[in-house]
């Protein structure tokens, strides 16, 4: 019975003596990480044939500058100043001096070099935890010298999603409606650029009015709003080779188009003697299917990444909400409850959420809300805005914005502007023109 | 009659191919945008061992020197192998010949083992491998063997200490305010998955972490997971940035060895 009560106090006391203390840690900081770019190392041979070439000094220096940009933009990245760097570019071959990149605060650092072989471009780059002194990522490839600005957005994409879990959206276009001219005579053209604005094409000429352009999920197809024979119709363009069509035969007018998630399909509004409901065509067999039969007006629908569900918005309540129903059409569910109207909502490429337009005592919402209609958080308010559309990762929305032109609420200008999920990082997107209407595309194929 | 027509039709068709040519909704330009190439990425982190720039290199030796001094050391000693490591620090003038032998030693596959040395503890337990088991219960007996010998040593005032179980309000609240400030979360995490990374720490009396141990590592491999490795290495990125970390001046008994449970969904989700 002794030896038993010892047993136990010895017991009780080894469990008290190895009891491992815990501590919650629930914060820190949202701060943007501390990242060092370091400029891609130049061989230099490869530094000559480049500047013939591309007519710049130091194409190393110019790809390093596209990952900064594309890091800073995207809100959760501080690239640090290139004068504070300690060790040169040349280190591309070699693991970096950790303390050196220590002393400027740097957590991750990304290294590279490019040259010229076979007269393509070869790229190697590397991402080091600076603090664990190790490599998180080494990748190479091979790619035409034309691709260049292509470089920097692979990079930007591998680094952001070994360091956020999720893909990048760097390596994207955009396409969207430039427009130039006072507000009554607008020219609209159709225009595609890359994410950062740069390389930017225009598709049509401007005879015609276009509106809501968006990408097919194959990057290859366009389909957008534009007039035939009087009436507005859903236009399809490719935009490799410049050939478009009129989409269906419809005895009225079809607008709001959108791809399905596989682009097999269109999905759009069909309005015919001031009732619209929703249609999807096939289009390899062209089949047309309808999916509301309701005497409100139905519009804007967007399908769900899975290609289960559409959501979509109706007055059918008296007023503009946003609804979700399965894909033939059934169990309808109104999700939008709050005050205000709803318009133009976009299913996330995640699947997670739905974003929208909200219109409220006369001011324009940009806003999001899980896909059972709980969770509305309002990301940024305006006088006009509307119009958003995913990033590939579900992580940052584009939209557009009206804005007057002088402090005197004189003049008009429609610029695009991105903001992500926190909210907090909202930022214009450099275009040429005024522009309007943008869809981002799926990523490139890296 | 007959030459008038001619004539006519000549100029009708004139008119018409002028007309063609020049209304610009008739013209057909092809859109000049660079067709998408698809690009391989190929890894060539096994396929290459890049050597510590000189400096960097000097320096590893130095604390590895240190740390073999030490009469109490947490990490395996230092293989044969690794000896050879100075000789392929590549002088300025002889980069590129010892580039490439170290290209050439990384192709036999005994050299894989050298890499696998020289990750951090985090980088080890990924790589694990389930024909070392034998080696890791030996090494976990030899770390007992020493814990237990550290035990003998505690004082009775030290043994009070530890009766009293986990930090004081003060001590904890001093410690998370310091991680607080040094934990960058990713923001791109999905909020609605679960967060929380358990990290176990050995110290040393000064807070400096001795060892760090993720005890969820299973889950890194997981698919649809994959923002778990990301959050655990800010997590470690938090600790050693850090460090040493702020830890009560007395009972080290209590505290040589700590949780710490790192949740990003309530800053997340706020």
């Amino acid at each position: 019975m002794i030896f038993l009560r010892s047993l136990f106090i010895v017991i009780i006391f080894q469990f008290k003596a190895f009891a491992l203390i815990e501590v919650d840690i629930t914060r820190g900081n949202l701060s943007p990480l501390p990242i060092a770019v370091s400029p891609l190392a130049v061989d230099n041979d490869s530094l000559a044939k480049f500047e013939k070439i591309f007519k710049k000094k130091n194409i190393g220096a110019e790809i390093s500058k596209i990952v900064e940009d594309n890091l800073k933009h995207s809100g959760l990245f501080n690239p640090l100043k290139k004068d504070a760097f300690l060790q040169k570019p040349d280190i591309a071959h070699l693991k970096p001096r950790f303390e050196d990149w220590q002393l400027i605060k740097a957590q991750a650092l990304v290294t590279g070099k490019v040259e010229l072989v076979d007269d393509k471009l070869r790229v190697e780059f590397r991402l080091w935890d600076i603090l664990a002194g190790k490599e998180m990522l080494a990748l190479a490839f091979t790619t035409v010298p034309n691709n260049w600005r292509r470089v920097g957005h692979i990079i930007t994409d591998k680094v952001y999603q070994r360091l956020t879990g999720e893909k990048g959206y760097f390596d994207t276009r955009i396409i969207y409606v430039a427009e130039e001219g006072p507000k009554t005579q607008r020219i609209k053209k159709l225009a595609i650029m890359d994410q950062d604005g740069f390389n930017l094409k225009y598709l049509t000429l401007g005879n015609e009015l276009v509106l809501t352009p968006r990408f097919s999920p194959t990057n290859q197809m366009v389909t957008y709003l534009s007039y035939f024979r009087n009436l507005p119709r859903v236009y399809l363009l490719d935009i490799e080779t410049g050939i478009q069509e009129v989409v269906g035969d419809f005895a009225g007018m079809t607008f709001a188009p959108r791809f399905s998630p596989d682009g097999k399909k269109i999905i759009m509004s069909f309005a015919k003697d001031g009732n619209s409901d929703i249609y999807t065509m096939d289009l390899e067999n062209r089949i047309v299917e309808r999916i509301t039969n309701h005497p409100s007006i139905d519009t804007s629908p967007s399908f769900s990444p899975d290609g289960k569900y559409i959501t979509f918005n109706s007055d059918r309540s008296r007023y503009q909400q946003i609804y979700v129903m399965k894909s033939d059409g059934s169990n309808v569910k109104r999700i939008s409850f709050g005050k205000g109207l709803y318009g133009t909502p976009v299913w996330s490429p995640r699947g997670d959420l739905i974003a929208f337009t909200k219109l409220h005592k006369g001011k324009f919402y940009i806003g999001v809300m899980r896909v059972d209609g709980t969770g509305e958080r309002l990301l940024t308010e305006n006088f006009y805005q509307e119009a958003p559309s995913w990033s590939p990762n579900g992580r940052v929305l584009i939209f557009y914005r009206e804005t007057k032109t002088n402090a005197k609420g004189e003049g008009f200008s429609a610029n695009l502007w991105s903001i992500d999920l926190t909210g907090y990082n909202e930022r214009q997107v450099p275009t040429k023109t005024d522009a309007s209407d943008p869809s981002w595309s799926s990523l490139l194929g890296n | 009659m007959t030459r008038n027509v001619i004539i006519s039709s000549a100029f009708h068709i004139l008119i018409i191919l002028i007309t063609a040519m020049s209304l610009p909704f008739l013209i057909k330009k092809p859109i000049d945008l660079p067709p998408i190439v698809s690009v391989e990425l190929i890894q060539i982190t096994d396929k290459t061992n890049i050597p510590f720039a000189p400096k960097a290199k000097k320096i590893i030796e130095k604390v590895k020197e240190k740390e073999k001094q030490k009469i109490v050391s947490e990490q395996a000693p230092p293989k044969a192998v690794k000896k050879e490591k100075p000789d392929a620090v590549p002088l300025p003038d002889e980069k590129i010949e010892k580039i490439k032998k170290i290209e050439d030693k990384k192709q036999n596959p005994e050299k894989i083992d050298t890499e696998v040395k020289q990750v951090s503890e985090f980088e080890k337990d990924e790589l694990f491998d389930p024909s070392n088991i034998a080696a890791l219960i030996d090494k976990s007996k030899e770390e007992l063997s020493e814990t237990n010998k550290k035990n003998d040593k505690v004082t009775q005032s030290q043994d009070k200490s530890v009766e009293r179980g986990g930090l004081s309000l003060s001590e904890e609240d001093a410690l998370k305010a310091q991680i607080f400030g040094c934990w960058s979360i990713p923001l791109g995490l999905p909020y609605s998955e679960n967060l929380l990374v358990r990290i176990k720490l050995q110290l040393k009396p000064d807070g400096t972490v001795i060892k760090s141990e993720i005890l969820d590592h299973a889950r890194m491999n997981k698919p649809g997971q994959g923002f778990y490795k990301v959050l655990a290495e800010s997590a470690l990125r938090a600790i050693r940035l850090c460090q040493p970390l702020r830890v009560p001046t007395t009972g080290y008994e209590r505290w040589k060895e700590m949780q710490l449970n790192f949740d990003a969904k309530e800053m997340l989700e706020g």
